[in-house]
């Protein structure tokens, strides 16, 4: 008996050893950005001597990074308000009146998520300038333009987890509100949407995930320094200056604590949603 | 339950004109900007060219080289990420009491955007590397495409592993209790009981790995930028490099198309072959 549970600890140690050898990579970076490019190149696996804040000031003050981490969040947080409340409105639309028209673009939404963003981003940069020249809204270099971008390419996943998810809730409760004096937006807003919840949930961290870590697509729409996002910032860094080590950590590090923060407040959440996303997906 | 045009309207309507314009109309236009010669300035002309770019594709060597690369790093990343991913969610759904602490920690890498997991690694692969001297693995063709399938499969395998613990927590206690009152192995449970039980998660998991894994763009970037001499430069680098480096926009927007219909059928193929081997419990 005593030697099972000797077999237990070892193998409970042995297992967070692993994790935390796993994350080696994230240990590297936070210890070598407090050190100076002598004592890095020492040794970089030991602790650093003293705790001094230098590198990271010089590295926010490149990196714009009050700047960057506003644009971030505003683009965040506002596509996503926008992709829930339109993507549940139309998935219920969709289900609850199920004509040829909703069954189309339904399947088209769902084709289209086979698209990669590679495909269609030369024309979509034309026809976004085209639209700022011809039509006078500027869509390129615009956090409002990024946005309603981000609102077309979330459109596909979106519509797709709530539609599976509305197709199972019965009508009966909407037909007592409408019995009851409700109209269809009372209806939707008030019944349908709170029963929702989980999926709104599952559509929030996976686009979370999507739009604060991508690339690309700012990339190549932002192009003016106040409009910048974390990740292009940190690719404007790391492109700009001769690398100085230390503070590209330094750099790296400060990226990294808002997803930590964004992870350790909502563990349960991301795990759930990630996994309902993939299984629906 | 009777729903008015006026209403369809409002709750469909927003969302499809994002959609369309975002996804539709740029997929269209790009179709035709794949048959034209065009350097991308608005004041000179596109000439049509037909079916000229799509041969040309065929003749281009170090589009070759980067679409052959690509094919071996998905290859060798599906195959890592997978197996990998599959041990962590065997390994953290055991009865240990840190399996929790434990799959909190192997998933933090899929929340930290690929961008930024490159520089991440990079400052491993370099200057860590060299500190213990091993070398600069960035600087050579063959340990670069090693360096990239290791960052992969860190960053998808916590990925990959929520996918399959969620499979094995569906897999009904008796089924297994059954196979060990009649003998079973911990093995012989593994691959003829478990794993047949788990075909879903298997087919969830290559689908979203093969199309991240095609689609690689950010861990490129960061990683090694293409270097040394194009040497890493995957597909989508490729496409991006054609249509936004050289101004080959027609051209490149050829690629993009082939781009497409590659994915496409390889995940179609894939899901379809995957399916077949599912078995009903």
């Amino acid at each position: 008996m005593k030697t099972k549970s000797n077999n237990k600890i070892i193998a409970n140690v042995l297992l967070v050893c692993f994790c935390l050898l796993y994350l080696f990579p994230i240990y590297l970076i936070i210890t070598n950005s407090f050190k100076s490019r002598s004592e890095m190149y020492e040794n970089m696996v030991a602790l650093p001597n003293k705790i001094s804040a230098k590198y990271y000031i010089s590295a926010l003050g490149k990196m714009n990074f009050s700047i960057s981490v506003t644009n971030s969040v505003i683009i965040t947080i506002v596509s996503i308000a926008i992709l829930v409340v339109l993507c549940s409105m139309c998935a219920w639309m969709f289900v609850r009146c199920n004509n040829v028209v909703s069954k189309l673009l339904f399947s088209l939404l769902v084709a289209t998520m086979l698209i990669p963003f590679q495909t269609i981003m030369m024309p979509l940069m034309q026809e976004m300038n085209w639209i700022g020249n011809n039509v006078g809204i500027k869509m390129v270099d615009t956090v409002p333009g990024l946005i309603f971008m981000y609102t077309g390419f979330g459109a596909g996943m979106g519509v797709f987890l709530y539609h599976g998810f509305i197709s199972s809730v019965p009508r009966s409760l909407e037909e007592a509100a409408i019995i009851d004096g409700c109209n269809t937006w009372q209806c939707f807003w008030k019944i349908v949407f709170p029963i929702l919840k989980p999926t709104t949930m599952t559509v929030i961290i996976l686009d979370v995930i999507w739009i604060w870590n991508d690339y690309l697509l700012p990339s190549l729409t932002l192009k003016s320094k106040a409009n910048r996002t974390i990740p292009i910032s940190t690719a404007k860094f790391f492109g700009q200056y001769t690398i100085s080590w230390n503070e590209a950590m330094a750099a790296l590090v400060v990226t990294i604590i808002p997803v930590a923060i964004f992870y350790l407040a909502c563990q349960k959440y991301i795990i759930k949603g990630v996994a309902a996303g993939a299984v629906k997906g | 339950m009777k729903i008015n045009k006026a209403w369809y309207t409002l709750f469909t309507f927003p969302l499809m004109f994002a959609f369309a314009l975002v996804v539709i109309v740029p997929f269209v236009i790009g179709i035709g900007l794949s048959f034209v010669e065009w350097d991308g300035l608005s004041k000179h002309a596109m000439t049509f060219v037909g079916l000229q770019n799509y041969a040309e594709v065929f003749k281009d060597a170090r589009f070759l080289a980067s679409a052959g690369r690509t094919t071996i790093y998905t290859l060798l990343s599906v195959a890592c990420v997978n197996v990998v991913g599959l041990i962590f969610a065997l390994v953290v759904t055991t009865k240990l009491k840190c399996a929790n602490l434990a799959r909190t920690m192997l998933f933090v890498p899929y929340l930290i955007g690929g961008l930024i997991l490159g520089y991440i690694w990079k400052s491993v692969f370099s200057e860590f590397f060299i500190s213990i001297e091993w070398g600069n693995w960035l600087t050579d063709s063959k340990k670069a495409m090693a360096a990239m399938v290791i960052v992969t499969t860190w960053q998808m395998a916590g990925y990959v592993m929520i996918v399959y613990i969620t499979g094995i927590m569906a897999i009904p206690d008796d089924v297994i209790e059954a196979a060990q009152v009649d003998g079973a192995t911990y093995m012989q449970t593994l691959f003829r009981v478990k794993f047949p039980l788990l075909m879903p998660s298997f087919t969830i998991c290559l689908f979203l790995t093969l199309s991240n894994c095609f689609k690689v763009y950010d861990v490129n970037i960061a990683l090694t930028g293409a270097g040394p001499n194009y040497q890493s430069e995957m597909f989508s680098l490729n496409i991006y490099n054609e249509i936004f480096d050289l101004s080959n926009f027609g051209y490149g927007q050829a690629k993009a198309i082939i781009f497409f219909l590659i994915i496409a059928a390889v995940t179609l193929v894939q899901v379809s072959i995957t399916k077949k081997r599912e078995v009903a419990m």
